[in-house]
């Protein structure tokens, strides 16, 4: 049996790592991650781990390739413009292939922004965000469970493919406290790393590099990386739907976002409007097939973000001009609320159905009072 | 008949694309020498630098890594922290270690990571084409200095030694030259006590070479050796400016 406890978000990443066999963590303090490496250094040690507080989120990106490289599970965290300074070094950890897990709890930006939650990393987690042609495995917790449960699958997920992970939480999930169970133990698949550069005892030496100077080369290593992420677009989509069979309009949101819509969508559904949730679980790869599909069965979707519109061109991408794709986005740490994401749905559902959501379809204006 | 000079089993028998005066060759086989009379070579891992040593992880028999311009202590302490019991050592030039990457050292040294750095002093950078690094020496010509560095546009040469030394962490630190059979004997001994130190536990230990460049100093190798005996070492004086051991 498993136990049942309360407890924040940034809290249960580092539970669910350390139970994923996560044994070296690298951190630099900013808000609103802190949790993260303040209970790293008191968890790490208890298990035999290492724990190590950088002097910036450069030296801490490094000190994780350092670990990766000697085939240790190793985890960073930061907030948005921490995860801007990690750039340079996830692009080296992806050229190099090797497996580690970054957690973003994202706050408002550009700049030193703020610390209110916000989705606005989107675009700099699932396209890369530093130099080269990669990418991020890249999955989004919706709830504290989720934060512990992702753990896992991150490892797993760059286990697999020798490719840096990334959480892209928010200050929401990482803040809130919520009940979670935690399993006596967690599956996690641990493949051997024969190419760990542990010290060349008994074998030819190894080298982990990024450096092909050969342009020859170096194009056969990106086609490589390339078909890893090909493999990974068929095997590891992952996402959740919410009453979409005979919905007129879907909601497309994730992490806290994807919380809030849901209550928007139970809404909704009282006021009998025809609503239903999709939640990309894994951002990339994104589960384009199944919005196409959804868009061939005659949906209309509204995507809702903590940003000024980002992930809604991954859906307008999968859509392909099928149906119509809306968008609705708050900036700068600001939070849509279910009413007001509910007022978003009827005008959709007004412009897009015009014969069944006449005029007065926006029952969710301010006063309606739910 | 008895072979008494051979190539070390740390060095591989490749032709190193270094420039014809240029101390790296000396330097890389000091450091290969070393790992081999400690008899360490299966258990070291190099961290390598980006500059005109970025292939040593060609010419070193051992496991290494590849890191990020200046990022190699930050690497190393990943490497070393995990396996406590290995051997790390990075190997980083002026510009790598005390411009792009000072952050990384003086860190590295403040907390006293038990690695062992060499440093590469040759006052330029030179895969980039002959530009200014922190330690040009002042009215040194660079591709970024026309008519020589002028502190009031382009401030002082750094040295290392002297910033690190006073460092609670750092274990040791040494400047030698490479420029004659008594330097370079120095020099090996320098770099022996830095991996020394690391398997004592000891700290972070640090082995400044003064090294030449004689393409990017536009000079004759012979000149170049004559400038770092006349020049730099007047600037940056040779010797152990810390030793834990006394």
């Amino acid at each position: 049996m498993g136990k049942r406890i309360l407890m924040k978000g940034n809290e249960a990443v580092v539970h669910g790592a350390i139970a994923a066999q996560c044994r070296a963590f690298f951190g630099y303090p900013i808000t609103p991650q802190n949790e993260v490496p303040e209970y790293m250094s008191k968890c790490m040690p208890e298990v035999g781990g290492v724990f190590l507080q950088a002097e910036s989120e450069i030296a801490a990106i490094n000190m994780v390739y350092g670990a990766a490289c000697v085939g240790v599970r190793a985890m960073t965290s930061s907030s948005s413009p921490g995860i801007s300074l990690k750039m340079e070094g996830i692009s080296y950890i992806a050229g190099a292939q090797l497996p580690c897990v970054i957690v973003n709890v994202q706050r408002g930006g550009p700049g030193l922004g703020n610390i209110a939650p916000a989705q606005s990393d989107y675009f700099q987690a699932v396209k890369g965000g530093g130099h080269g042609d990669y990418k991020l495995l890249t999955i989004a917790p919706w709830s504290v469970q989720e934060m512990f449960e992702h753990a896992a699958l991150a490892f797993d997920l760059a286990d697999r493919y020798r490719n840096p992970a990334m959480i892209l939480s928010d200050a929401i999930v990482g803040q809130m406290l919520e009940p979670i169970e935690i399993p006596d133990c967690v599956d996690t698949d641990i493949p051997a790393k024969p190419w760990a550069t542990t010290g060349a005892s008994g074998r030819s030496r190894n080298i982990l590099t990024s450096l092909y100077i050969v342009p020859e080369d170096l194009e056969r290593i990106n086609l490589k990386i390339q078909a890893k992420y090909a493999a990974a677009s068929l095997r590891e989509v992952r996402y959740q739907e919410f009453d979409v069979e005979d919905a007129d309009l879907v909601l497309v949101a994730y992490g806290s976002t994807a919380r809030i819509c849901r209550t928007s969508m139970t809404m909704a559904r009282k006021k009998g409007l025809k609503v239903g949730l999709f939640r990309p679980i894994s951002l990339f790869p994104f589960p384009s097939a199944r919005l196409a599909e959804l868009a061939r069965l005659g949906k209309q979707f509204l995507t809702v973000e903590m940003s000024a519109g980002q992930m809604v061109e991954d859906v307008r991408l999968a859509v392909n001009g099928v149906s119509t794709v809306d968008f609705y986005g708050r900036l700068g740490g600001m939070v849509p609320g279910p009413v007001e994401i509910l007022d978003q749905a009827g005008l959709s559902l007004e412009r897009m159905h015009p014969k069944s959501y006449t005029v007065g379809a926006r029952f969710g204006m301010v006063g309606s009072g739910e | 008949m008895e072979k008494v000079f051979t190539r070390p089993k740390t060095l591989s028998d490749v032709q190193m694309a270094y420039c014809a005066g240029c101390t790296h060759g000396i330097a890389h086989r000091l450091v290969a020498e070393v790992i081999d009379e400690l008899g360490v070579r299966e258990n070291t891992v190099g961290v390598c630098p980006v500059g005109c040593s970025v292939f040593l992880y060609e010419y070193f028999e051992c496991d290494t890594i590849e890191a990020a311009h200046g990022r190699a202590p930050a690497v190393a302490t990943g490497v070393k922290r995990c396996l406590p019991d290995r051997v790390v050592f990075t190997y980083q030039g002026d510009g790598d270690l005390a411009a792009i990457g000072t952050a990384e050292i003086v860190h590295a040294a403040s907390r006293g990571e038990n690695i062992s750095v060499m440093f590469i002093n040759n006052a330029i950078y030179g895969m980039t084409g002959g530009q200014m690094a922190p330690t040009t020496m002042l009215g040194q010509e660079s591709t970024t200095t026309p008519g020589g560095r002028d502190h009031a546009r382009a401030g002082y040469p750094m040295r290392v030694c002297e910033l690190l030394s006073p460092l609670e962490g750092v274990a040791y630190a040494a400047r030698v030259s490479l420029t004659s059979p008594a330097n370079v004997a120095k020099a090996k001994r320098a770099i022996k006590t830095a991996f020394q130190n690391q398997l004592d536990g000891k700290g972070l230990s640090i082995v400044e070479m003064l090294s030449t460049c004689p393409t990017q100093w536009g000079v004759s190798p012979l000149d170049a050796f004559r400038h770092v005996d006349e020049v730099m070492t007047a600037y940056y004086p040779l010797g152990v400016y810390k030793d834990v051991n006394g």
